[in-house]
């Protein structure tokens, strides 16, 4: 993120009670290859734009990682004909907001505002993705660097537990994978972006036929058309770009431990796992809702209620363009270690391996997933960012039904076949401990 | 202005033929005038008052059940009001604690109960095809909370636990330093709501159940309702379920809070121990302004210019001009009471000096001299037309019309506020400015690394230091 200030991150979910679950967008293509997603939505007299660079850290070269995020801060700091402070300013004063973040395999762009600050909006990003680099001068680059290292302070360094995050990547992706560094680069690699680099990477991937734009909320669909190729049309198309598929890998089974400045030791499971979308993908979340997604699922229950071992635990399936994993984590009570709360997450996954989940806990939840399925599409902010997100997955912005019958129709023994599959193969442990008590790790341990 | 509508019939011709004109910023419309939602009100037979506003775009209802009271209400035991109120939901009618939050999960319902310093809010968020059953988990929650000892035991033990793991976290360490020093012993602010350990360790359920029966009186209640439903249909509803929630109990009183904030005469300071932080957080603030001060639209005005914004003065010389943080904000909490006014940043260990330097600088610069028209006009219009992203969502609804009814008023107050808004002056944000932003009389909290920062803080000379143990801080 650009910024704490503002959060909006929608967890997608599962089906709706009647009727196909519908956001109707319409997609057109500038000839630069800028593609258009408009979406009308009259409820609320505001708007949102959400551009997609379809650039995130997996693009980035070993050596020189962290770029995407620093270019997700460089965006804000003015174009030829909005120079800095005007992106800001601008937006403000026609009373919108704006941000931007990214990942692994994009970074996203967007403003929220009156619909009447559209104009100001669309100008400002034909601007910046037309004309950022003859203002890019290396104080500039070197200013977004200190902000970005002080970002990875705030959220690495000074965060409890969270240097954990800078192990994991590379520790679950080999050497060569896209993902094998975290999102935010190293400090390292940011002390050596040169001006020239920064550029170069701009000229690669910040072009029209490497982004979407959405459009949503209350607007005409042909004033939204007009204005984007008055404003787009003639940016120049950049180079192609392709992103082959990573070569297949094994985890190795792997423990580590790191001592932190923290009262309670926290315990991360991660099992390599499968890319959104992938047959196997839906079924990993229900697997997660079941063992983590509500105070009766099983692991909530074994080490929060019935076990007293541990203060919360979550999993999650991390299906991304590419690749995924999935990952637990469980912050023990205090007095107890994170051995135990291993072996007692091995027999609830070795029972669910062997029983497979009830019929109840998969209609609990198919049922959460429905119900915070609709309550992410409420605000156009949220929908624009599906209509993005859907588009570069699967080439139709609105696939929400499409991507709620996924949900639907997972069955038991897809659940039982996937933590079979994916959750009783080797992984990377990381037990992060206080300092000085070594002793509270988990242990490696067999799986049977 | 040029008027949209002449750009737009423009546009296919400048985009296929010559080249536009791009150093020209687009010219926008007015914006669109400020539309409120419908309130619709009803009673239940046994008085308890309903608001509701229809939204029929998705099939979701969003059910809030605000009883006053509060935080305020448990100056004794501090932590009791938010402890209790967590409670409601571990438990209740004939369900146990796993039974009925596994019945609300495959509701999809979202049930959640919390205690605010002046209210206690119980909201479901639920899909319109379950609406009525999970309306039955709620009237339990309500009116027969079980409070089983052993549940009351695992939730005080989790507490606990939440309550160590304050000392981890840099940021809540500056926030409970700051109000210990702002708020005195016996003022609401003075701990946080969730209390301290000790408060924490003698609960148990005959106190929670005492409590309850007190505070969670049907004279206090009102619901909130936002989404897909009616009003008759709605009370219909409610009236069945909530009919025997019996009147005229004796409920705890809340009295008058006269403890004052600390008035500072100097500059007060004081640092908590990080070793080895890469980092140092700095609270810097005073108490702040009643919510229903005539200054608020000044303040927010104000505030937006200050910190409260990404092109405010804090961000664009701290973040953007000298890279010493990541983010640096300023913001009064609204209460009925005065809450804090509190400037905060996370700021590179090396530089915490240099830092608060400029914090101080932009403080002084707020008070001594007049804003700019242009600023002035942009921050107006970030807060008057930020108004409308505050009603899409059934949840942001039923939030405002709950914030709007702890000051007892109306949604129109709304259209009052934008009117205000428009209306302040330079000489309005300087008068406020100076009136409310501490610089002399400030408290500072940095949380960091002691051996570190302090020179650098004592050469500035801004005030006594003191020194906080992190025990002490987070108890």
């Amino acid at each position: 993120m650009r910024n704490l200030l503002l959060l909006a991150i929608l967890v997608p979910a599962l089906a709706a009670g009647q009727g196909p679950l519908r956001v109707p967008a319409t997609v057109d293509t500038l000839p630069n290859g800028l593609t258009l997603i408009i979406h009308e939505d009259h409820s609320v007299p505001i708007v949102t734009t959400n551009v997609w660079f379809h650039v995130g850290s997996g693009d980035e070269k070993p050596g020189r990682t962290g770029f995407a995020h620093l270019f997700e801060h460089l965006m804000f700091m003015g174009s030829q004909n909005a120079p800095y402070p005007q992106f800001d300013r601008l937006l403000e004063a026609a009373g919108a907001n704006n941000n931007g973040s990214t990942t692994e395999d994009r970074t996203n762009y967007y403003e929220e505002g009156p619909s009447t600050a559209l104009p100001l909006m669309i100008w400002l990003e034909a601007d910046r993705m037309g004309w950022l680099l003859p203002t890019m001068d290396a104080p500039k680059v070197d200013l977004q660097r200190d902000v970005v290292k002080n970002e990875r302070r705030q959220s690495y360094e000074n965060q409890p537990y969270g240097l954990v995050y800078d192990y994991l990547p590379k520790l679950m992706y080999p050497a060569g994978h896209p993902y094998n560094w975290p999102v935010i680069g190293s400090m390292t690699d940011l002390s050596a972006a040169s001006l020239e680099d920064v550029k170069d990477f701009f000229r690669r991937y910040y072009a029209p036929n490497n982004a979407t734009l959405v459009v949503a909320g209350d607007v005409k669909p042909d004033d939204v058309r007009a204005l984007v190729r008055r404003y787009f049309a003639d940016i120049p198309r950049g180079p192609a770009l392709e992103r082959p598929a990573p070569a297949p890998f094994t985890v190795k089974d792997t423990a580590i431990t790191l001592e932190d400045r923290v009262q309670l030791p926290r315990l991360f499971m991660n099992w390599h796992t499968v890319k959104g979308w992938h047959a196997d993908d839906a079924a990993l979340e229900i697997a997660s809702y079941v063992l983590t997604g509500s105070r009766t699922s099983r692991l909530t229950q074994a080490l929060v209620y019935a076990g007293e071992l541990a203060t919360g635990v979550q999993a999650y399936q991390d299906g991304k363009r590419l690749d995924g994993d999935f990952m637990l984590v469980a912050t023990a009570r205090p007095g107890k270690g994170l051995d135990t709360l291993r072996t007692v997450i091995d027999a609830e996954l070795a029972k669910l391996a062997a029983e497979g989940p009830t019929a109840r806990e998969l209609e609990e939840a198919k049922n959460a997933t429905e119900a915070s399925f609709l309550r992410g599409i409420q605000q156009v902010s949220g929908k624009a960012d599906r209509l993005n997100a859907y588009y570069y997955q699967t080439g139709n912005p609105d696939s929400f039904q499409a991507d709620l019958d996924r949900y639907k129709a997972v069955t038991a023994a897809d659940v039982q076949r996937v933590v079979k599959q994916y959750l009783r193969a080797s992984r990377v442990m990381a037990s992060v401990v206080p300092q000085g008590k070594l002793d509270l790790a988990a242990k490696k341990g067999v799986i049977q | 202005m040029r008027p949209a509508a002449l750009l737009l019939a423009l546009a296919p011709v400048a985009a296929f033929g010559q080249q536009i004109d791009r150093t020209q910023v687009p010219a926008l419309e007015k914006p669109p005038a400020l539309k409120l939602p419908t309130l619709e009100r009803a009673s239940l037979p046994n008085g308890v008052t309903l608001q509701l506003v229809q939204q029929h775009e998705l099939p979701l209802v969003q059910v809030t059940l605000v009883i006053a009271g509060g935080t305020k209400l448990d100056a004794r035991q501090p932590g009791l009001a938010s402890f209790t109120t967590r409670m409601l939901t571990e438990g209740a009618g004939t369900r146990d604690a796993n039974a009925l939050q596994g019945e609300l999960a495959f509701l999809g319902a979202q049930l959640f109960a919390s205690a605010a310093s002046d209210a206690f809010t119980i909201s479901l968020n639920v899909p319109k095809r379950t609406l009525g059953e999970a309306l039955d988990l709620l009237g339990d929650v309500v009116l027969r909370p079980t409070f089983r000892a052993a549940d009351v035991r695992r939730q005080r033990d989790l507490r606990l636990a939440s309550i160590l793991q304050r000392r981890d976290n840099a940021n809540v360490l500056a926030s409970l330093a700051f109000s210990q020093a702002v708020f005195p012993a016996g003022h609401p602010y003075h701990q946080p709501t969730d209390g301290d350990s000790a408060s924490t360790a003698s609960l148990d359920s005959a106190t929670v159940r005492a409590f309850y029966a007190q505070t969670f009186v049907p004279e206090r209640a009102k619901f909130i309702i936002v989404g897909d439903v009616t009003v008759p249909e709605m009370r219909g509803l409610l009236a069945r379920r909530f009919e025997s929630w019996p009147r005229g109990t004796t409920a705890r009183t809340m009295a008058a809070v006269t403890a004052r904030p600390v008035a500072n005469s100097a500059v007060k300071i004081y640092l908590v121990d990080k070793p080895n932080a890469a980092q140092s957080v700095i609270y810097l603030g005073a108490p702040g302004a009643e919510r229903l001060s005539p200054d608020y639209p000044a303040l927010m005005v104000m505030n937006t210019i200050l910190g409260g914004s990404f092109s405010s003065r804090l961000m664009s010389n701290l973040r953007e001009t000298k890279g010493y943080t990541y983010g640096i904000t300023s913001r009064f909490s609204w209460a009925p009471l005065a809450g804090p006014f509190v400037i905060s940043s996370s700021v590179r260990t090396g530089v915490t000096d240099s830092a608060l330097v400029e914090v101080f600088k932009e403080v002084k610069m707020l008070r001594d001299l007049p804003v700019d028209a242009t600023e002035l006009e942009r921050a107006k219009a970030y807060v008057a037309l930020g108004v409308p992203q505050r009603f899409e969502t059934i949840g942001q609804i039923a939030a405002q019309l709950v914030d709007l009814g702890t000051f007892s008023l109306p949604l129109a107050s709304l259209g009052d506020f934008v009117a205000k808004v428009n209306q302040v002056t330079a000489a309005d944000v300087q008068r406020v400015a100076r009136q409310y932003l501490p610089a002399e009389t400030a408290t500072l909290v940095v949380v960091g690394d002691i051996a570190k920062i302090r020179a650098g803080i004592e050469a500035l000379k801004l005030g006594s230091i003191s020194v906080l143990d992190v025990q002490q801080v987070a108890r």
